[in-house]
């Protein structure tokens, strides 16, 4: 899979941010060895993947977790109180934002403004919205994900 | 449907489609919108069509589902027509009774709006206090249409503009309309689309492209989203007659990759827009060619920003460009690019239809026409409203939102997201334009305004907002990366207790250098929110440097 | 193309058209400070140094020389009161992360820039980028990158690459302004590939050594009291 992606991209240096996210998107990480590879076929400097890798927050240089726990902290969620709904659910998980478990359960992201303001502050489980959350609402959610 | 050949094919496709319609027959429109989808309408869309068929009554009653109908708060939204009768927090236990009554044209009363205080009831959607006061001449359609059919788009009058302007106008009177009309740009810089247009179209380059900014990065603005998702043909149409004005080839339409309803709303639009011949070559029999293709953005913020979209399109690192290399003339691969936000685009089709004298009678002075504004936070009512440009904020936040829940005091407004800034309750009669919020330090950006009330801490909103933006900041300049870091860090101290008196004349360098000496927008406005707490919340910072100092002696 | 006249301080200036404001006030020996300028490299504009008050049909901005074009009747000032302001505070702001760099310790001598000013940052680089900018521009093997965004920003060397081409060149450890470029890649050496250098070798000196261009520095240069006194000064 990840090499057809890499093969249609071959020669365009254009495409990496395309070619990346594509393989994001198969593979929920970034490896090196892809990376790699990537840069080679597109004809770009290893370096300026990397740049791109580690600087866009929707590629991920470590693996993630099979479910993406998406707390909204924009700023009408933040004033509604997303960030003691963070808080709780750092605690529920473990993780700070940007950190997967060891069992790769959850990835803890925190995002901005994902356009549901009018019902923050929001929880978000693999692109499911949950509105109106309040702290001791989002234990029985994450229950629901194996 | 097949190709149309020329703009009369058009309005005899118009005609068949509205001759095989009945406007009297009962219409059920569920809200598929953000927030709505977030209170599951989706359930409640899938019940309506199982109870229809149930029922036996398909013939009887039509059922669409929609984009957003702009009461956020108030979803799973649905409008039954005609008559606009709005039912609102509608469960799926309530579907049988809704398509039933709607058969027989009678109304479900414990659906409507009731008036918090009074409990009077609003049936008709012209008579809800939420919508009565607005003008809604950009989202009025989004309730009446199924965005995934063109069919529904033409019913309602679209493309007319476009098959206007490209049989009765040359690209330069299209132009000069668009001039007349003053249409500022929506996306927060307020700059008059007509002289973008005219600079790119001037430029000496043949290959010429145009672009939606869809991005929408402004936190608390959703109105973009909503209308991408809700009406994509609208803001097509108008990126069409932008391109035949100004004489590009090639458009791009940008947006977040994080709306798979969006993706495929605006791709669906995209495809039957095509196969009708409205994208391509000859549309309509012109002799204009144009294309047009979707990107997705990859989640950082500045790439919001006009030069740093256009590197990502290419495919390289979003980093801005100094302003006075301008878009207009050296873009997307360096050739003239005109980029526009989606509420722009979306305003072109009514000022081709309609004349810029209808546009310039709407709105005040300097800033014409109506202006989607986000309203949300602390407020009763929220969601996606459209008012002329130059209503006073009051009405807005009391008449259209309700007020501040729980019968609180408001105590700010905020507008502009992270690049904006505040402004005190006092000054709640101030008209909604862009010169006139921009004097008093809280520009209008993109139109999402905030409520904050009376309990909200101003010093804890600016240092949200500068974190916010510090971790969006891409690097390349010392003003931005390491300024807007150092306040970051004088505002936590400050409010964990440890803020000296020293602390507010930093600041104030900061702000003034970060303004001055920063790279592109994101940096030059990184500070304004926080130059307006100092402006109108000045005492909370002093009190709690204060009170700082004070508990740090005592400890000692 | 034709020339260009504009006004660098009161003095005028012909230039060819496209000339920055920057070569136009060093072709007339104006001085401006620059960080991230070398004249090997791409324009950056990126440490936001060489600022300048410039000033063309009746608009006054302000604009990186480096970058800026010059434009016929344009009347720019390399000081001013916001000029130097902007340029005192992006000295501080980079002494926060190189107090001892010896171009920012001359330039805060000069612009009575407080080296105490701000918190103190854990990295030394002051990412002026010329490191990247130079294997990526000269030596066109790209043996370091830039990584991360924002505040968190570092340079990168790429071990696979660095191995095999660093020791032999070392040239952008004589342009860096803090030396961390060198610390950088001894640090990468360490954990990716000790003992693996290619060949004992003396460092190559190159044309616009930083370190050979700077003055001495008198040892009593601080103007300003350190940050502590200040606070009890009130």
């Amino acid at each position: 899979m990840i090499d057809g992606i890499i093969e249609k991209y071959r020669g365009k240096p254009g495409a990496l941010i395309h070619a990346l996210t594509e393989i994001q998107h198969e593979n929920r990480w970034l490896p090196r060895e892809i990376m790699q590879k990537v840069a080679d076929a597109l004809e770009v400097p290893f370096s300026q993947a990397m740049q791109i890798a580690s600087f866009y927050k929707t590629f991920s240089l470590t693996p993630k977790g099979r479910h993406e726990v998406h707390v909204c902290t924009g700023m009408t969620c933040h004033l509604r109180g997303a960030a003691k709904l963070m808080a709780k659910l750092e605690e529920i998980t473990g993780l700070k934002p940007g950190e997967t478990d060891t069992q790769a359960k959850f990835t803890l992201e925190a995002g901005s403004c994902l356009g549901s303001c009018s019902i923050g502050p929001e929880l978000i489980v693999d692109g499911k919205h949950y509105g109106r959350m309040t702290p001791e609402r989002a234990a029985d959610v994450l229950k629901q994900y194996e | 449907m097949p190709s149309l050949q020329t703009t009369a094919e058009l309005e005899e496709l118009r005609e068949q489609i509205r001759a095989a319609r009945d406007p009297s027959k009962p219409c059920i429109a569920v809200c598929g919108g953000a927030a709505c989808d977030g209170l599951d309408s989706a359930a409640v869309a899938a019940a309506f069509a199982a109870e229809i068929a149930a029922q036996g009554v398909a013939a009887k009653v039509d059922f669409r589902i929609t984009g957003c109908h702009g009461y956020c708060n108030k979803g799973p939204n649905v409008l039954v027509g005609p008559g606009d009768v709005c039912y609102f927090e509608v469960k799926p236990e309530d579907v049988p009774e809704v398509v039933a009554s709607a058969a027989k044209g009678e109304v479900v009363d414990r659906l409507v709006y009731r008036d918090p205080a009074t409990g009077e009831k609003a049936v008709h959607m012209s008579e809800v206090p939420f919508y009565k006061h607005q003008m809604r001449i950009l989202i009025g359609d989004i309730p009446r249409i199924d965005p995934t059919r063109i069919a529904d788009y033409l019913a309602v009058g679209g493309y007319s503009a476009l098959a206007k302007a490209l049989s009765q106008m040359t690209s330069d009177q299209v132009l000069q309309e668009v001039k007349k009309a003053n249409l500022r740009g929506r996306g927060g810089g307020g700059f008059p689309a007509g002289l973008k247009w005219e600079t790119t179209k001037n430029a000496p380059e043949k290959t010429k492209y145009v672009i939606v900014n869809g991005h929408e990065g402004e936190s608390g603005a959703f109105m973009d989203r909503a209308m991408l998702t809700g009406n994509p043909h609208r803001v097509l149409e108008g990126l069409i007659i932008g391109a035949y004005a100004i004489g590009a080839q090639q458009g791009y339409i940008y947006t977040r990759h994080d709306s798979p309803s969006m993706a495929r709303h605006i791709t669906a639009a995209l495809e039957q827009a095509k196969e009708l011949g409205l994208l391509g070559k000859n549309i309509l029999g012109s002799g204009f060619d144009f294309d047009v293709e979707l990107h997705f953005d990859v989640g950082i913020f500045v790439s919001g920003e006009s030069s740093a979209l256009m590197r990502s399109i290419e495919g390289n690192t979003p980093e801005p460009r100094p302003k006075y290399i301008r878009t207009s003339v050296s873009g997307i691969w360096d050739k003239p690019s005109n980029l526009n936000n989606v509420e722009t685009w979306a305003n072109v089709p009514e000022i081709i239809n309609r004349g810029a004298d209808w546009f310039t009678s709407i709105g005040s002075e300097k800033s014409k026409g109506t202006k989607l504004v986000s309203l949300s936070g602390h407020v009763v009512n929220s969601g996606v409203v459209e008012v002329p440009m130059g209503t006073p904020l009051r009405t807005i936040v009391f008449d259209i939102g309700g007020g501040v829940p729980e019968g609180r005091a408001p105590k700010a407004i905020h507008f502009g997201g992270a690049m904006g800034g505040s402004i005190p309750i006092s000054m709640i009669d101030a008209p909604l334009d862009f010169d006139g919020m921009a004097k008093l330090g809280a520009p209008i950006g993109a139109g999402g305004l905030l409520v904050m009330d009376e309990d909200t801490d101003m010093i804890e909103m600016a240092r949200y907002l500068l974190d916010f933006l510090v971790k969006e900041s891409c690097g390349k300049c010392t003003p931005c990366r390491e300024g807007m870091y150092q306040m970051l860090k004088i505002l936590t101290n400050i409010i964990e207790g440890k803020g000296r008196k020293f602390d507010l004349e930093r600041l104030a360098d900061l702000t003034e250098v970060t303004s001055l000496g920063s790279l592109c927008a994101l940096g030059k406005t990184s500070s304004d929110p926080l130059k307006s707490m100092l402006r109108y919340f000045k005492p909370e910072f002093e009190a709690r440097i204060a009170a700082g100092s004070a508990a740090g002696s005592e400890a000692k | 193309m034709s020339d260009i006249t504009l006004h660098i301080d009161g003095k005028e200036a012909t230039v060819p058209a496209g000339t920055t404001v920057l070569k136009a006030a060093q072709k007339i020996g104006v001085s401006i400070p620059t960080l991230c300028h070398h004249p090997k490299l791409e324009d950056y504009g990126g440490c936001r140094l060489c600022l300048v008050e410039v000033e063309s049909r009746g608009r006054t901005n302000y604009v990186v020389s480096c970058l800026y074009p010059a434009e016929t009747g344009l009347v720019v000032r390399t000081r001013s009161e916001k000029v130097d302001k902007v340029r005192r505070l992006i000295i501080e702001e980079l002494m926060a992360r190189a107090p001892d760099a010896p171009e920012l310790v001359r330039l805060a001598y000069e612009y009575g820039a407080d080296r105490n000013r701000f918190e103190k940052e854990a990295s030394f680089c002051v990412l002026c980028g010329l490191c990247v900018r130079y294997c990526a521009e000269v030596k066109q093997k790209h043996a370091v990158g830039f990584i991360e965004n924002g505040h968190v920003r570092e340079i990168s060397f790429i071990p696979e690459i660095a191995a095999k081409e660093c020791w032999d060149c070392q040239e952008c450890f004589a342009i860096c302004p803090t030396s961390y470029a060198q610390a950088a890649y001894f640090l990468t050496e360490a954990l990716a590939f000790p003992g693996q250098r290619k060949k004992e070798s003396a460092p190559i000196g190159v044309e616009g050594d930083r370190m050979a261009n700077i003055p001495a520095v008198p040892i009593t240069f601080v103007k300003r009291p350190p940050a502590s006194e200040r606070e009890l000064a009130g």
